[in-house]
């Protein structure tokens, strides 16, 4: 328990990405809320492929996460400017006023 | 060691409380400042672990370029914060016990992985990218990512310049009003769509048409 290994690192990953999991499935704010919490699942994949990666004596997971990181960034940028786009469009970008499409 | 575990604990403590409070903030604004701190309390696990390249460019890229670009966006849009509170709504109860539930499932399989897993036999030996103990972090990471993996590079960087080009491209907005310069209609004009020649005779002048 007080050996910090393997295991705990994946554990703290795990947490992470459930709580992100679970800041889109029970999020009633806006959209931003739900861009925040998939930046969320990206921070735990990072965790967990350092953690590998420093375990297992093994670059490739640390070049994977620089990877993981540029993608993170695009979207991010991408996912701000249809927040932007809409929210110049429809004047609201919470949650319950975004139905259209009735899904 | 058990200063390490301090560490760890205390670090990862600080980033799920942060990762909760993400989701839960009332204002979205400190939602922003908790995920900054979540970064940042993530970076200094990795600064600890002993991938110090990684962890500093974590601060660079997502505190420094993502979480602000976070903070611009809800400062300007000016999301009402009042009504958020107010507007706890109806179909909400429906998706409360389903979406739980999936979570839940999700984290026990995530359990069940983590404690069943064991490395494959050999795992260190096969692999070509093994860590060399002379170098640092940033030396050896620098080695094998501009050889081996130089095409990956180089297309996260068409990514980036994708996105660039994206975000500008949604977000522009043409403004009446403005005169522009039209590059095509100054090329293609041509000496016999404005220039005329006309003889004039003495004392007469010259009739115009436009």
């Amino acid at each position: 328990m007080i050996e910090v290994g393997l295991g705990h690192y994946l554990m703290l990953s795990a947490i992470i990405f459930t709580i992100g999991i679970l800041g889109i499935f029970l999020n009633r704010k806006n959209v931003i809320v739900i861009l925040m919490s998939i930046e969320l699942i990206l921070l735990a994949v990072n965790i967990n492929l350092v953690s590998f990666s420093i375990y297992t004596q093994n670059l490739l997971g640390q070049i994977f996460t620089m990877f993981i990181l540029a993608v993170a960034a695009a979207e991010a940028a991408i996912g701000l400017a249809i927040i932007v786009v809409y929210f110049r469009n429809k004047g609201s970008i919470k949650i319950e006023d975004i139905s259209s499409m009735k899904g | 060691m058990i200063v390490h575990s301090i560490f760890f604990y205390f670090f990862s403590f600080i980033a799920v409380i942060a990762a909760i409070m993400v989701t839960r903030a009332k204002n979205t604004v400190h939602g922003v400042f908790f995920l900054i701190l979540d970064f940042i309390s993530v970076s200094c696990l990795f600064i600890m672990i002993g991938a110090e390249f990684l962890g500093m460019i974590m601060l660079i890229v997502y505190v420094g370029a993502v979480a602000v670009l976070f903070l611009f966006v809800v400062m300007m849009l000016n999301v009402n914060i009042k009504e958020t509170t107010l507007t706890k709504v109806k179909e909400f109860k429906g998706v409360k016990p389903i979406g739980i539930l999936v979570g839940v499932v999700i984290f026990l399989e995530l359990i069940v992985v983590i404690g069943g897993w064991q490395f494959k036999e050999n795992v260190l030996i096969t692999s070509s990218s093994v860590v060399n103990q002379n170098l640092t972090n940033t030396e050896s990471l620098g080695n094998i990512l501009y050889t081996d993996y130089v095409h990956l590079f180089q297309i996260s960087g068409m990514i980036l310049l994708v996105a660039m080009i994206g975000a500008i491209v949604l977000t522009y907005r043409k403004k009446e009003g403005i005169k522009r310069q039209n590059v095509f209609s100054q090329i293609s004009r041509e000496k016999k769509d404005s220039v005329t020649l006309a003889k004039v005779k003495i004392g007469e002048g010259v009739e115009i048409n436009d």
